[in-house]
């Protein structure tokens, strides 16, 4: 891969928690994977999710004869005296041929950029880099080419930075939208013991459980914590802490102190983002089906080829994949999100 | 003496937006009479809320330098907008007193002038620390949630580097930082017309779950913990470790007397029982945590173990 594979506008980014998954994403149009190992090193260290260095070399064989590229997440926080693991996941990853590492801390970074020269860097939102200065030191001293962006930017705003930085810009697009700003969160080592930081774990299911009061109604709990009740005949959702339900001194009736239960979906805004200088679109939801995997990418796969093309996309499609659910354009439509 | 006895003691920024006549009278009561040896000052949650005591700021420094306290300037955690990014420039092109810097922002404005890491720049790690060194980081307060074994760990690589080690030992545990302020959402208002609602939590808004555990605590664009952290038994084991300041946050209670009970534990004039006791006593109502330090959830209090106990 050159610098020039990475340089066409609207590049798809799309989640692979597992081999078959990444398979699936690839010949569903994707531009690039991205991808974990199974352990602490990414942000979404589940259970019976990510790849062995096995796995992910045969997986970049893959994509790579297809076209595609594959992006190595390694953007956790490494706790003082774990720091070999991650260092053994760069190397593991450079063995295996992946086109970037997507990372957070700066004595990982640094130690890919002196240890690996050759290799590509992104900065991870996890690194949560939301100003043009902020920006430019990851690109100044560990020569990063491109920086994911929380998610807590209008279109305006990201297009004033884009003018402001040396690199690319990816942004989420589609997928779960977390409220928090991301590596800087530790609610659910708060209530669990598991850090998300050091851990790459949010909310585990393995301190989940679902509680049925006398009523019938049924309580969402995660560490022994009501994060949300539902009513008998509403379907309970899954103890996300920062979408959860409290009661606060004046909101006695319990309500979404940070966030309602919504899904991102920024298709209306695809044109718009692309006209903003945003070169790539990342697809949340490492830990979906197969099935989500192939419709949501082979969606937007028609979309951007659609407005590279000049042509108005079938916005329609996408807008329908979260029909049912609620759905935001969060920050990127307006500040009052905020 | 006690390795605990040599570390300093410190007052973090006050993250609530305390009304300038309280924030005045707080300052001069530390002044003259906390047993504190530093104290960093600025605003760090939200930027809406600097205009109202900007310009306190000289007097308040110069008043608690003239007490003998080593003042630092706290940049803000969360730098997006220009106001925010005007700010931190600001903050990192000070050449007096010492700053401390919390968004890679004032990294990059300050460059490699000395400055202090402050806890949500996630210095995490030996490896992270010694490149902060080496971009002119003289002091670095660890990430709250970090565990025993790796605050021993990255003490030890700091003071190899002569940088000094902080660690939280009292207060609400900063948990997340958000773009939203939820002060505003929770009265159906949004951040740019918050009509500064959070001043009326001078402590922060109690968040509880559904069925009544008290859990969370809201403050503007941040939420932190409903108990406070106390690592009182913990601090000299903390000394140990080659921690060297041990940080009191400001909560809305008597933060003298806390400083004197730390105060007196470090120099092995109270035991940590005794400690407890008088922190109950000064802090009503509150709970105490040390959960994150032992490697459990954050809000779990493991009862201390005197010597020999197993």
């Amino acid at each position: 891969m050159t610098e020039s594979d990475f340089s066409q506008a609207g590049e798809l980014v799309c989640p692979a928690g597992t081999p078959a998954a990444l398979r699936t994403a690839v010949d569903a149009g994707a531009d690039s994977v991205y991808c974990g190992f199974r352990n602490a090193t990414n942000a979404r260290n589940f259970p019976g999710l990510n790849f062995s260095p096995d796995e992910l070399a045969s997986s970049v064989s893959y994509a790579h004869r297809r076209g595609a590229k594959v992006l190595l997440a390694l953007n956790t926080y490494p706790p003082a005296g774990q720091t070999e693991l991650w260092r053994q996941a760069a190397a593991q990853g450079v063995a295996a041929g992946v086109d970037a590492f997507i990372v957070a801390d700066m004595g990982v970074a640094q130690h890919i950029a002196e240890t690996h020269p050759q290799a590509r860097l992104h900065l991870s939102v996890q690194a949560a880099a939301s100003s043009p200065e902020a920006i430019r030191y990851y690109c100044d001293h560990f020569g990063v080419k491109r920086v994911v962006l929380p998610r807590i930017l209008t279109i305006p705003e990201i297009r004033q930075i884009r003018t402001e930085i040396p690199c690319e810009i990816e942004t989420f697009i589609f997928g779960n939208h977390g409220l928090m700003v991301e590596g800087r969160c530790s609610l659910t080592n708060w209530l669990t013991g598991q850090s998300t930081n050091m851990d790459g774990v949010c909310s585990p299911a393995a301190q989940v459980s679902y509680e049925r009061d006398a009523d019938g109604s049924m309580r969402s709990c995660l560490g022994g914590f009501t994060i949300d009740s539902f009513a008998s005949d509403e379907t309970a959702g899954y103890p996300t802490i920062c979408k959860g339900r409290y009661v606060a001194p004046h909101r006695a009736e319990g309500y979404y102190a940070f966030e309602e239960p919504v899904s991102l979906n920024l298709a209306r805004l695809l044109p718009e983002l692309m006209d903003a200088g945003v070169h790539a679109f990342k697809i949340e939801g490492r830990q979906r089906s197969k099935s989500y995997v192939r419709q949501v990418v082979s969606s937007f796969r028609r979309a951007v080829d659609a407005i590279r093309a000049g042509e108005d996309p079938a916005l329609a499609d996408l807008v329908a994949l979260t029909e049912g659910q609620k759905q935001t354009q969060g920050a990127f439509e307006t500040k009052k999100w905020r | 003496m006690a390795v605990s006895a040599m570390m300093k003691l410190t007052l973090g920024p006050i993250a609530y937006h305390w009304p300038a006549g309280m924030r005045r009278d707080f300052y001069a009561r530390i002044a003259d009479e906390a047993p504190i040896d530093e104290v960093y000052l600025g605003e760090v949650i939200c930027s809406k809320r600097a205009p109202f005591h900007d310009s306190d700021l000289p007097a308040t420094i110069e008043r608690l330098e003239r007490a003998g306290k080593r003042v630092i300037v706290s940049t803000l955690a969360e730098v997006m907008l220009r106001r925010e990014r005007k700010a931190t420039e600001a903050i990192a092109a000070m050449e007096t007193p010492e700053i401390e810097v919390n968004n890679a922002a004032g990294l990059w404005s300050r460059g490699q002038r000395p400055h202090r890491i402050g806890p949500f720049m996630n210095a995490y790690n030996e490896a992270t620390i010694a490149w902060m060194a080496g971009q002119g980081a003289t002091h670095v307060c660890l990430p709250p949630e970090l565990p025993g074994p790796a605050i021993a760990v990255a003490a030890q690589s700091a003071r190899t580097l002569d940088l000094g080690v902080e660690v939280q030992v009292f207060g609400r545990a900063s948990l997340a930082v958000s773009a939203r302020c939820y002060h505003a959402r929770a009265h159906g208002r949004t951040r740019d017309n918050c009509l500064f609602v959070c001043e009326d939590d001078p402590d922060g808004m109690p968040l509880s779950t559904r069925d009544g555990a008290a859990l969370l605590r809201v403050n503007g664009i941040q939420t932190q913990s409903e108990s406070y952290v106390a690592l009182s038994s913990e601090l000299p084991e903390l000394g140990a470790m080659g921690v060297t300041h041990a940080r009191l946050m400001p909560q809305d209670v008597d933060m003298v007397k806390v400083a004197e009970i730390f105060d007196a534990l470090r120099c092995e004039q109270a035991t940590p029982q005794q400690a407890e006791a008088k922190l109950a006593a000064t802090c009503k109502g509150a709970g105490f945590s040390n959960g994150f330090f032992h490697g459990v959830a954050g809000y779990r209090r493991i009862a201390h173990r005197a010597a020999g106990e197993h």
